[in-house]
Protein backbone atom coordinates (compact mmCIF):
# COMPACT_ATOMS: atom_id res chain seq x y z
CA UNK A 1 0.00 0.00 0.00
CA UNK A 2 1.83 3.10 -1.29
CA UNK A 3 0.51 7.06 -0.11
CA UNK A 4 -1.09 7.15 -3.82
CA UNK A 5 -3.13 3.64 -3.42
CA UNK A 6 -4.70 5.22 -0.76
CA UNK A 7 -5.39 8.16 -2.06
CA UNK A 8 -7.28 6.75 -5.40
CA UNK A 9 -8.95 4.28 -3.03
CA UNK A 10 -9.98 7.71 -0.81
CA UNK A 11 -10.81 9.65 -4.35
CA UNK A 12 -13.49 6.94 -4.93
CA UNK A 13 -14.48 6.61 -1.83
CA UNK A 14 -15.62 10.30 -1.75
CA UNK A 15 -16.98 10.16 -4.73
CA UNK A 16 -19.16 7.24 -4.43
CA UNK A 17 -19.93 8.76 -1.04
CA UNK A 18 -21.25 12.20 -2.57
CA UNK A 19 -23.22 10.36 -5.04
CA UNK A 20 -25.00 7.87 -2.75
CA UNK A 21 -25.53 10.91 -0.38
CA UNK A 22 -26.84 13.35 -3.16
CA UNK A 23 -29.53 10.60 -4.56
CA UNK A 24 -30.59 10.26 -0.90
CA UNK A 25 -31.20 13.78 -0.53
CA UNK A 26 -32.58 14.08 -3.98
CA UNK A 27 -35.15 11.22 -3.33
CA UNK A 28 -36.31 12.70 -0.45
CA UNK A 29 -36.43 15.82 -1.83
CA UNK A 30 -39.20 15.03 -4.54
CA UNK A 31 -41.26 13.05 -1.42
CA UNK A 32 -40.80 16.47 0.34
CA UNK A 33 -41.85 18.53 -1.92
CA UNK A 34 -44.83 16.03 -2.75
CA UNK A 35 -45.84 15.50 0.39
CA UNK A 36 -45.13 19.48 1.66
CA UNK A 37 -44.99 21.39 -1.08
CA UNK A 38 -48.23 23.21 0.03
CA UNK A 39 -46.84 24.59 3.12
CA UNK A 40 -45.50 27.74 3.72
CA UNK A 41 -41.66 28.52 3.46
CA UNK A 42 -40.50 30.90 6.03
CA UNK A 43 -36.57 30.38 6.85
CA UNK A 44 -36.39 34.20 7.95
CA UNK A 45 -36.34 33.97 11.67
CA UNK A 46 -33.93 31.21 13.17
CA UNK A 47 -36.55 28.30 15.06
CA UNK A 48 -39.11 28.88 13.04
CA UNK A 49 -38.72 26.03 11.20
CA UNK A 50 -37.76 23.79 13.95
CA UNK A 51 -39.16 20.34 12.71
CA UNK A 52 -35.89 19.14 11.91
CA UNK A 53 -33.83 15.99 13.04
CA UNK A 54 -31.20 16.98 14.81
CA UNK A 55 -29.53 13.86 16.27
CA UNK A 56 -28.57 10.53 14.66
CA UNK A 57 -30.97 8.19 16.32
CA UNK A 58 -33.97 10.65 15.54
CA UNK A 59 -32.62 10.71 11.59
CA UNK A 60 -32.19 7.29 11.62
CA UNK A 61 -35.90 6.41 13.14
CA UNK A 62 -37.83 9.12 10.86
CA UNK A 63 -35.96 7.93 7.75
CA UNK A 64 -36.94 4.33 8.43
CA UNK A 65 -40.37 5.76 8.64
CA UNK A 66 -39.99 7.15 5.42
CA UNK A 67 -40.37 10.56 6.79
CA UNK A 68 -39.24 13.18 3.79
CA UNK A 69 -37.69 15.98 5.88
CA UNK A 70 -35.65 12.49 7.97
CA UNK A 71 -34.89 11.13 4.73
CA UNK A 72 -33.31 14.43 3.15
CA UNK A 73 -31.51 14.53 7.06
CA UNK A 74 -30.13 11.02 6.56
CA UNK A 75 -28.66 11.82 3.36
CA UNK A 76 -26.75 14.90 4.91
CA UNK A 77 -25.69 12.24 7.95
CA UNK A 78 -24.44 10.06 4.68
CA UNK A 79 -22.50 13.25 3.15
CA UNK A 80 -20.91 14.38 6.84
CA UNK A 81 -19.82 10.27 6.80
CA UNK A 82 -18.03 10.62 4.26
CA UNK A 83 -15.00 12.53 4.95
CA UNK A 84 -15.21 10.90 8.32
CA UNK A 85 -14.47 7.49 6.61
CA UNK A 86 -11.96 8.92 4.50
CA UNK A 87 -10.14 9.49 7.61
CA UNK A 88 -10.83 6.08 8.57
CA UNK A 89 -9.47 4.69 5.46
CA UNK A 90 -6.34 6.20 5.58
CA UNK A 91 -5.87 5.22 9.21
CA UNK A 92 -6.03 1.72 8.06
CA UNK A 93 -3.57 2.14 5.19
CA UNK A 94 -0.78 4.17 7.73
CA UNK A 95 -1.57 1.04 9.67
CA UNK A 96 -0.45 -1.26 6.44
CA UNK A 97 2.15 0.91 5.84
CA UNK A 98 3.50 0.47 9.64
CA UNK A 99 3.75 3.65 9.78
CA UNK A 100 3.40 4.60 13.12
CA UNK A 101 3.87 7.86 13.28
CA UNK A 102 0.85 8.50 10.92
CA UNK A 103 -1.44 5.86 12.78
CA UNK A 104 -0.98 7.92 15.56
CA UNK A 105 -1.91 11.72 13.70
CA UNK A 106 -4.89 10.46 11.91
CA UNK A 107 -6.21 8.37 14.95
CA UNK A 108 -6.11 12.12 16.46
CA UNK A 109 -8.56 13.21 13.47
CA UNK A 110 -10.07 10.51 13.93
CA UNK A 111 -11.00 10.99 17.39
CA UNK A 112 -11.79 14.38 16.90
CA UNK A 113 -14.41 13.90 14.48
CA UNK A 114 -16.24 10.93 16.15
CA UNK A 115 -15.94 13.29 19.05
CA UNK A 116 -17.58 15.95 17.22
CA UNK A 117 -20.89 13.64 15.63
CA UNK A 118 -21.33 11.82 19.01
CA UNK A 119 -21.33 15.07 21.20
CA UNK A 120 -23.94 15.85 18.97
CA UNK A 121 -25.92 12.87 19.29
CA UNK A 122 -25.83 13.57 22.89
CA UNK A 123 -27.47 16.91 22.16
CA UNK A 124 -24.38 18.68 23.48
CA UNK B 1 -44.19 31.41 0.02
CA UNK B 2 -44.75 28.08 -0.48
CA UNK B 3 -42.59 25.03 -0.49
CA UNK B 4 -42.97 24.51 -3.95
CA UNK B 5 -42.05 27.86 -5.14
CA UNK B 6 -39.44 28.22 -2.43
CA UNK B 7 -37.23 25.02 -3.55
CA UNK B 8 -37.09 25.75 -7.13
CA UNK B 9 -36.41 29.56 -6.63
CA UNK B 10 -33.04 28.53 -4.11
CA UNK B 11 -31.80 25.32 -5.91
CA UNK B 12 -31.85 28.01 -8.92
CA UNK B 13 -29.97 30.40 -6.89
CA UNK B 14 -27.89 27.77 -5.18
CA UNK B 15 -27.19 26.80 -8.81
CA UNK B 16 -25.52 30.01 -10.09
CA UNK B 17 -23.49 30.54 -6.67
CA UNK B 18 -21.72 26.72 -7.14
CA UNK B 19 -21.31 27.78 -10.91
CA UNK B 20 -19.37 31.03 -9.72
CA UNK B 21 -17.72 29.80 -6.95
CA UNK B 22 -16.13 27.12 -9.21
CA UNK B 23 -15.12 29.55 -12.03
CA UNK B 24 -13.48 31.94 -9.49
CA UNK B 25 -12.09 29.52 -7.29
CA UNK B 26 -13.91 31.01 -4.37
CA UNK B 27 -16.13 28.18 -3.87
CA UNK B 28 -19.40 27.35 -3.53
CA UNK B 29 -20.38 27.88 0.17
CA UNK B 30 -18.96 31.46 0.42
CA UNK B 31 -20.97 33.37 -2.08
CA UNK B 32 -24.72 30.66 -1.57
CA UNK B 33 -24.61 32.41 1.66
CA UNK B 34 -24.69 36.12 1.04
CA UNK B 35 -26.98 34.99 -1.65
CA UNK B 36 -29.77 33.10 0.42
CA UNK B 37 -29.60 36.01 3.21
CA UNK B 38 -29.63 39.13 1.26
CA UNK B 39 -31.89 38.18 -1.87
CA UNK B 40 -34.06 35.65 -0.08
CA UNK B 41 -34.44 36.68 3.22
CA UNK B 42 -33.06 33.48 4.79
CA UNK B 43 -31.56 33.77 8.32
CA UNK B 44 -28.07 33.74 8.37
CA UNK B 45 -27.70 30.45 10.61
CA UNK B 46 -29.90 28.23 8.10
CA UNK B 47 -27.46 29.69 5.13
CA UNK B 48 -24.63 28.68 7.18
CA UNK B 49 -25.96 25.36 7.74
CA UNK B 50 -27.18 24.88 4.15
CA UNK B 51 -23.48 26.26 2.96
CA UNK B 52 -21.62 24.14 5.06
CA UNK B 53 -22.99 20.79 3.82
CA UNK B 54 -22.92 22.13 0.46
CA UNK B 55 -18.83 22.80 1.11
CA UNK B 56 -18.10 19.17 1.99
CA UNK B 57 -20.17 17.94 -1.31
CA UNK B 58 -18.28 19.94 -3.42
CA UNK B 59 -14.98 19.46 -1.94
CA UNK B 60 -15.19 15.24 -1.47
CA UNK B 61 -16.66 15.38 -5.45
CA UNK B 62 -13.40 17.40 -6.74
CA UNK B 63 -10.72 15.07 -4.50
CA UNK B 64 -10.70 12.82 -7.27
CA UNK B 65 -9.74 15.35 -10.08
CA UNK B 66 -7.23 16.46 -7.84
CA UNK B 67 -5.86 12.77 -6.62
CA UNK B 68 -5.55 11.78 -10.16
CA UNK B 69 -3.20 14.96 -11.19
CA UNK B 70 -0.90 13.87 -8.14
CA UNK B 71 -0.79 16.98 -6.65
CA UNK B 72 -1.70 16.48 -3.21
CA UNK B 73 0.27 15.39 -0.04
CA UNK B 74 -1.94 13.16 2.23
CA UNK B 75 1.05 13.35 5.24
CA UNK B 76 0.61 17.43 4.94
CA UNK B 77 -3.31 17.53 5.15
CA UNK B 78 -3.19 14.84 7.44
CA UNK B 79 -1.09 16.40 9.94
CA UNK B 80 -2.58 20.20 9.79
CA UNK B 81 -6.20 18.57 9.81
CA UNK B 82 -5.69 17.98 13.42
CA UNK B 83 -5.09 22.15 13.66
CA UNK B 84 -8.27 22.60 11.27
CA UNK B 85 -10.62 20.42 12.87
CA UNK B 86 -9.48 21.79 16.65
CA UNK B 87 -10.08 25.12 14.83
CA UNK B 88 -13.43 24.08 13.07
CA UNK B 89 -15.44 23.46 16.59
CA UNK B 90 -13.84 25.86 18.12
CA UNK B 91 -15.34 27.88 15.50
CA UNK B 92 -18.77 26.42 15.84
CA UNK B 93 -19.11 26.44 19.28
CA UNK B 94 -18.04 29.77 18.77
CA UNK B 95 -20.55 30.45 16.09
CA UNK B 96 -23.69 29.54 18.39
CA UNK B 97 -22.89 32.06 20.43
CA UNK B 98 -22.01 34.99 18.62
CA UNK B 99 -24.88 37.68 17.77
CA UNK B 100 -26.10 37.39 13.79
CA UNK B 101 -25.21 40.73 13.40
CA UNK B 102 -21.54 40.44 13.96
CA UNK B 103 -21.46 37.05 12.07
CA UNK B 104 -22.64 39.01 9.34
CA UNK B 105 -19.66 41.63 9.71
CA UNK B 106 -17.18 38.71 9.68
CA UNK B 107 -18.38 37.38 6.58
CA UNK B 108 -18.37 40.00 4.86
CA UNK B 109 -14.76 40.81 5.60
CA UNK B 110 -13.94 37.43 4.99
CA UNK B 111 -15.68 37.56 1.46
CA UNK B 112 -13.58 40.82 0.44
CA UNK B 113 -10.48 38.65 1.47
CA UNK B 114 -11.25 35.42 -0.86
CA UNK B 115 -11.98 38.30 -3.66
CA UNK B 116 -8.94 40.27 -3.64
CA UNK B 117 -7.05 37.38 -3.17
CA UNK B 118 -8.88 35.39 -6.61
CA UNK B 119 -7.89 38.32 -8.56
CA UNK B 120 -4.24 38.84 -7.73
CA UNK B 121 -1.49 37.62 -9.24
CA UNK B 122 -0.02 34.16 -6.95
CA UNK B 123 3.14 35.34 -5.56
CA UNK B 124 5.60 32.41 -4.34
CA UNK B 125 5.70 31.90 -0.92
CA UNK B 126 9.47 33.00 0.20
CA UNK B 127 11.59 30.41 0.91
CA UNK B 128 14.50 32.50 2.12
CA UNK B 129 14.49 30.95 5.69
CA UNK B 130 16.02 27.02 5.59
CA UNK B 131 13.54 23.70 5.35
CA UNK B 132 12.08 23.53 8.93
CA UNK B 133 13.33 20.58 10.84
CA UNK B 134 10.02 19.43 11.99
CA UNK B 135 8.96 18.67 8.49
CA UNK B 136 11.78 16.60 7.79
CA UNK B 137 11.11 14.72 11.18
CA UNK B 138 7.25 14.95 10.29
CA UNK B 139 8.42 13.39 6.77
CA UNK B 140 6.31 15.97 5.01
CA UNK B 141 8.42 16.90 2.26
CA UNK B 142 7.73 15.27 -1.27
CA UNK B 143 7.73 15.46 -4.89
CA UNK B 144 5.57 16.26 -7.52
CA UNK B 145 4.65 16.13 -11.35
CA UNK B 146 5.19 19.60 -12.78
CA UNK B 147 4.80 19.24 -17.03
CA UNK B 148 6.58 16.22 -17.31
CA UNK B 149 9.59 17.64 -14.15
CA UNK B 150 9.50 15.77 -11.07
CA UNK B 151 10.36 18.47 -8.47
CA UNK B 152 10.70 17.82 -5.20
CA UNK B 153 9.93 20.83 -2.44
CA UNK B 154 10.57 21.18 1.36
CA UNK B 155 8.22 22.33 3.86
CA UNK B 156 9.41 25.42 5.56
CA UNK B 157 7.74 27.15 9.23
CA UNK B 158 5.62 24.12 10.25
CA UNK B 159 4.73 25.89 12.96
CA UNK B 160 3.11 28.61 11.76
CA UNK B 161 1.46 26.78 9.15
CA UNK B 162 -0.05 24.49 12.12
CA UNK B 163 -1.12 27.96 13.73
CA UNK B 164 -2.90 29.77 10.46
CA UNK B 165 -4.75 26.59 9.63
CA UNK B 166 -6.23 26.68 13.41
CA UNK B 167 -7.34 30.04 12.39
CA UNK B 168 -8.74 28.40 8.79
CA UNK B 169 -10.79 26.11 10.69
CA UNK B 170 -12.15 28.51 12.87
CA UNK B 171 -13.09 30.82 10.28
CA UNK B 172 -14.42 27.62 8.57
CA UNK B 173 -16.47 26.79 11.48
CA UNK B 174 -17.47 29.77 12.43
CA UNK B 175 -19.00 31.08 8.82
CA UNK B 176 -19.84 27.43 7.05
CA UNK B 177 -17.37 28.22 4.70
CA UNK B 178 -14.42 26.06 3.05
CA UNK B 179 -11.73 28.26 4.23
CA UNK B 180 -9.90 27.21 0.99
CA UNK B 181 -8.24 30.52 0.41
CA UNK B 182 -7.56 31.00 3.45
CA UNK B 183 -6.37 27.04 3.41
CA UNK B 184 -3.94 27.79 1.13
CA UNK B 185 -2.68 30.94 2.32
CA UNK B 186 -0.81 28.88 4.96
CA UNK B 187 0.05 26.26 3.12
CA UNK B 188 1.75 28.17 0.43
CA UNK B 189 3.01 31.65 1.78
CA UNK B 190 3.52 30.38 5.15
CA UNK B 191 5.24 26.90 4.51
CA UNK B 192 6.28 27.23 1.24
CA UNK B 193 4.89 24.33 -0.47
CA UNK B 194 4.52 24.70 -4.13
CA UNK B 195 1.16 26.22 -5.55
CA UNK B 196 -0.40 23.52 -7.32
CA UNK B 197 0.53 20.74 -4.51
CA UNK B 198 -1.08 23.99 -2.02
CA UNK B 199 -4.64 23.84 -3.72
CA UNK B 200 -4.50 20.05 -3.87
CA UNK B 201 -4.02 19.45 -0.43
CA UNK B 202 -6.59 22.51 1.04
CA UNK B 203 -9.24 20.69 -1.09
CA UNK B 204 -8.32 17.23 0.19
CA UNK B 205 -8.60 19.19 3.75
CA UNK B 206 -11.92 21.12 3.19
CA UNK B 207 -13.87 18.19 3.98
CA UNK B 208 -12.72 16.90 6.81
CA UNK B 209 -12.78 20.18 8.53
CA UNK B 210 -16.50 20.92 7.59
CA UNK B 211 -17.27 17.60 8.71
CA UNK B 212 -16.12 18.80 12.20
CA UNK B 213 -17.97 21.64 12.73
CA UNK B 214 -21.27 19.92 10.58
CA UNK B 215 -22.09 17.68 12.78
CA UNK B 216 -22.08 20.47 15.95
CA UNK B 217 -24.44 22.59 13.40
CA UNK B 218 -26.63 19.53 12.59
CA UNK B 219 -26.99 19.07 16.28
CA UNK B 220 -28.23 22.63 16.75
CA UNK B 221 -30.87 22.25 14.06
CA UNK B 222 -28.65 25.16 11.61
CA UNK B 223 -29.52 22.11 9.25
CA UNK B 224 -33.03 22.29 8.19
CA UNK B 225 -33.82 19.83 5.20
CA UNK B 226 -36.49 21.91 3.57
CA UNK B 227 -33.26 24.52 2.82
CA UNK B 228 -30.06 21.90 2.59
CA UNK B 229 -32.06 20.37 0.05
CA UNK B 230 -31.97 22.27 -2.79
CA UNK B 231 -28.93 24.11 -1.84
CA UNK B 232 -26.31 21.32 -1.52
CA UNK B 233 -28.35 20.12 -4.77
CA UNK B 234 -27.92 23.00 -6.53
CA UNK B 235 -24.57 24.15 -5.50
CA UNK B 236 -22.89 20.47 -6.26
CA UNK B 237 -24.70 20.80 -10.03
CA UNK B 238 -23.57 24.13 -10.30
CA UNK B 239 -20.08 23.29 -9.25
CA UNK B 240 -19.49 20.72 -11.55
CA UNK B 241 -21.08 22.84 -14.58
CA UNK B 242 -18.51 25.37 -13.72
CA UNK B 243 -15.94 22.78 -13.69
CA UNK B 244 -16.61 21.66 -17.05
CA UNK B 245 -16.43 25.34 -18.66
CA UNK B 246 -13.44 26.17 -16.88
CA UNK B 247 -11.25 24.91 -19.67
CA UNK B 248 -13.17 26.50 -22.22
CA UNK B 249 -13.71 30.31 -20.77
CA UNK B 250 -11.59 33.24 -20.08
CA UNK B 251 -10.66 32.51 -16.77
CA UNK B 252 -8.62 36.12 -15.65
CA UNK B 253 -11.28 38.22 -16.83
CA UNK B 254 -14.13 36.02 -15.45
CA UNK B 255 -12.43 36.74 -12.14
CA UNK B 256 -11.33 40.24 -12.09
CA UNK B 257 -15.42 40.70 -13.34
CA UNK B 258 -16.59 38.40 -10.95
CA UNK B 259 -14.64 39.68 -7.61
CA UNK B 260 -15.43 43.15 -8.30
CA UNK B 261 -19.71 41.63 -7.84
CA UNK B 262 -18.18 39.43 -5.13
CA UNK B 263 -16.65 42.44 -3.56
CA UNK B 264 -20.25 44.56 -3.55
CA UNK B 265 -22.03 41.74 -1.88
CA UNK B 266 -19.50 41.68 0.78
CA UNK B 267 -19.75 45.51 1.24
CA UNK B 268 -23.71 44.77 1.26
CA UNK B 269 -23.31 41.71 3.86
CA UNK B 270 -21.06 44.38 6.39
CA UNK B 271 -23.60 47.07 6.24
CA UNK B 272 -26.59 44.62 6.94
CA UNK B 273 -24.82 43.27 9.98
CA UNK B 274 -23.78 47.08 10.84
CA UNK B 275 -27.75 47.97 10.70
CA UNK B 276 -28.81 45.01 12.37
CA UNK B 277 -30.48 43.35 9.33
CA UNK B 278 -29.60 40.27 9.39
Amino acid sequence: MTDLKIEQTIAALLRTGVLVAGAVVLAGGVYYLAAHGMETADYRKFGAQSNADRLVQQIVTGAIALRPRSVIQLGVLLLIATPILRVAVSLIGFTLERDRQYVTITAIVLGLLVYSLASGMAGG
Amino acid sequence: MTVAEFVPIVFGASLAAGFLGSLTGLGGGVIVTPVLTLFLGVDLRYAIGASLVSVIATSSGAAAAYVRDGYSNIRIGMFLEIATTVGALCGAFLGTRVPVSALGIVFGLILLQSAWQATHEHQRGKTAVPPDPLGERLRLNGSYNDNGVQESYAVHRVKAGFGLMFGAGAISGLLGIGSGSLKVIALDQAMGIPFKVSTATSNFMIGVTAAASASVYLSRGYVNPGIVMPVMLGVLAGSMIGAKFLARLPVVLLRRVFAVVVGVIALQMIAAGVRGKL
